[in-house]
């Protein structure tokens, strides 16, 4: 049992992710003459990881080929393979040992140097951790490829996982930790693949054993009944549900259905899922994994790519969200460099901008020289904002660039509750719910241990969203959502019931969530609202909007 | 010993792409090549992209190629135009799973 974070039944068999690579322990050295043997050892395994890893390569597609091509040189580097030898033959530590402090050292290093170099630490520490796996014989670290359809049970996910995860042969995703707003349920929604994160009793969970998993009740059962299966095959059967580009209440209010998108890439593949436009476009990926900060003539190149998949529809772009939990180099001084107490209390969003006003500048440039060249409705928006003044001074150097829609994200509670205010400056809002529910419960919602505050369930996380749209409504702004919970079939009801006008999530979730609109009609959505608003706790809230939206469950959702 | 002296061209430096396509360049040719700084530093394995990443080589710098044995003058051409001409443009990260907002 635990929380189903991405709708779907299956039945399969378990696979399970290996666990961590460990140091390996101390052993007596190795006699001389059997020194060179050992240091055979380690000449093999390299090979062998790298020529795995090369395998991967042409099986993956996109952003994973090259980290995957990456990785496979690094499996087999003269200059690793030199300081591994060296450790044996003079030292007589076991293949296993030398390596594991040969590659450490390395990865020490890169991660000196900080930046772009740091990151490819975790690189080093993969490919070590492949390594010392071949040389004592155990599962390769990472994501299982089995060669057949399997269900993932993991501890957790880590973004670098997600480079070898195939959609094809993962039928659902099981962890341990992990909460609705975590990585492993943020990429298995964007993935369409059931996923139960925080799942009591996985760790029991022994490879090959068949399991039933709900990905919306949040279940994972070891009985599985012929009658199961026969459910399973059925709605394998059902044709998939598509999404035909319009999001419309049973009672015909227009609700935009918009896509969150990161490249040019998400965006095109957003549009061919019918978006009806880009509620939160992050142009963060523009400025990940470099030195210096993009030129303008660059960020003008990927925004016009973005703009050009929607033509004649909303694009909401969001400003830079950068600080310490994404470092970039350009930005680090002082406070910022790594060494906030509390990053995600820290100089992020739009706070870079006080010490870095040039780079915001930059990038509103860039937008509106895309912009105009563009036949796409530009609007922009700043992350962290959380008092009216700083809504209008972001307003007002968009205005200067001629940038008029200009709006705000609000995941902070103090512009929530003050939305008003903050309304009168920026022309439209958009809540980020992931952000928001941490802030307004105080819980990191990358801890598993604090899952059950991160439900979007949460009843006081309603309120705020409430009060923002009230805001929105009194002043005739749009105040949208573009947070995890507005993938979640059930709660994209409840959205619309407290006045949310447009609904951006992953481009998977687009189906689902516009045929649980289509069912439920304004008022349906409005009691929805009430319900989960006057419930005390989340578990009470979510009972609530299931009661009141009994459309759902025959349609699976 | 064969020399080349070249300045990088990628705007990202000899860092990701243009770091592991020069690696495997290198690794694949008929002799070992080593690369340094000219601003200072040990020449290092070409054909060990561990050591080129180390090396921390941005866009602009200069760096020097070295080779000696034979075909170490075509070897040493190929790899300096691959690092003189580079026009890998910056790539989506691999962060892909981003929280939303």
């Amino acid at each position: 049992m635990g929380v189903g974070v991405s709708p779907g039944v299956v039945v399969g068999p378990v696979r399970r992710m290996a666990d961590p690579v460990g140091r390996p322990p101390a052993a007596p050295p190795v006699e001389p003459a059997a020194r060179e043997a050992e240091a055979a050892r380690l000449v093999t395994a390299m090979a062998e990881v790298r020529d795995d890893l090369t395998a991967r390569a042409g099986r993956a597609r996109g952003a994973a080929v090259e980290v995957l091509e990456a990785t496979a040189l690094m499996a087999a580097d003269p200059a690793l393979a030199a300081a591994a030898r060296e450790r044996v033959v003079a030292r007589g530590l076991r293949a296993e040992a030398a390596m594991w402090e040969a590659a450490g050292e390395v990865a020490d290093t890169l991660a000196a140097v900080g930046g772009y170099l740091g990151e490819r630490a975790r690189d080093v520490h993969d490919v070590r951790d492949r390594i010392v796996a071949a040389l004592t014989g155990r599962q390769a670290p990472g994501v299982p490829s089995p060669g057949h359809p399997f269900v993932l049970v993991a501890r957790d996910l880590a973004p670098a996982d997600t480079a070898t995860l195939d959609p094809a042969a993962v039928l659902a995703i099981v962890t341990e930790a992990g909460g609705p707003t975590s990585h492993t349920a943020i990429l298995a929604r964007s993935l369409g693949i059931p996923a139960v994160v925080a799942a009591t009793g996985a760790a029991d969970l022994a490879d090959g054993t068949e399991v039933l998993v709900d990905g919306r009740a949040g279940t994972v059962s070891r009985e599985v009944s012929d009658a199961d299966r026969e459910r399973v095959a059925e709605l394998a059967r059902s044709p998939r549900r598509t999404f035909a580009g319009r999001g419309r209440t049973g009672s015909g209010t227009h609700v935009p259905l918009l896509a969150n998108v990161g490249d040019v890439a998400g965006a095109e593949a957003a549009a061919a899922a019918g978006a009806e436009g880009v509620g939160l476009f992050r142009t963060e990926f523009c400025f990940l994994d470099r030195h210096d900060a993009p030129s303008v003539e660059e960020q003008v190149a990927v925004y016009a790519g973005v703009l050009a998949a929607f033509a004649g529809r909303r694009v909401v772009v969001r400003t830079l969200d950068a600080g310490a939990d994404k470092p970039m180099p350009f930005l680090m001084d002082g406070d910022a460099r790594g060494e906030e107490p509390n990053p995600a209390l820290g100089v992020r969003g739009l706070r870079t901008s006080w010490r870095h006003p040039d780079l915001l500048d930059d990038q509103l440039r860039a937008v509106a020289e895309a912009a105009r060249a563009s036949a796409a409705e530009v609007w922009v928006m700043a992350p962290m904002v959380a008092t009216a003044d700083e809504a209008e001074s972001f307003v007002a150097r968009c205005v200067a660039h001629g940038l008029e829609r200009a709006g705000v994200m609000v995941e902070v509670p103090a512009a929530a509750l003050t939305a008003d205010a903050v309304l009168a400056h920026a022309t439209f809002a958009s809540l980020g719910t992931n952000d928001l529910l941490q802030y307004t419960t105080a819980a990191d919602r990358m801890l598993p241990a604090l899952v059950g505050l991160n439900d979007p369930f949460q009843p006081a996380l309603l309120h705020l969203v409430r009060a923002a749209c009230a805001a929105g409504a009194r002043r005739s702004r749009p105040v949208g959502v573009c947070g995890e919970a507005a993938a979640d079939p059930a709660l994209a009801c409840v959205l619309v019931g407290l006045g949310a006008t447009s609904l951006s999530m992953s481009p998977a979730a687009l189906p689902d969530v516009a045929v649980a609109l289509e069912g439920a009609s304004d008022d349906d959505c409005r009691r929805a609202a009430w319900a989960a608003l006057a419930a005390p706790t989340a578990a009470a809230a979510r009972d609530a909007v299931r009661a009141a939206l009994p459309h759902l469950a025959p349609l699976g959702l | 010993m064969a020399q080349r002296s070249v300045v990088i061209a990628s705007p990202v430096g000899l860092h990701a792409r243009p770091a592991a396509a020069f690696a495997a360049a290198a690794a694949a040719a008929a002799v070992p090549v080593t690369i340094r700084k000219v601003a200072g530093g040990d020449p290092v394995p070409a054909a060990s992209i561990l050591s080129v990443l180390t090396l921390g080589a941005a866009c602009g710098d200069e760096v020097v190629l070295e080779a000696s044995g034979d075909g170490a003058d075509e070897v040493l051409d190929a790899l300096a135009e691959l690092l003189a001409t580079d026009g890998t443009t910056h790539e989506a990260t691999h962060e892909a799973t981003d929280g939303a907002a």
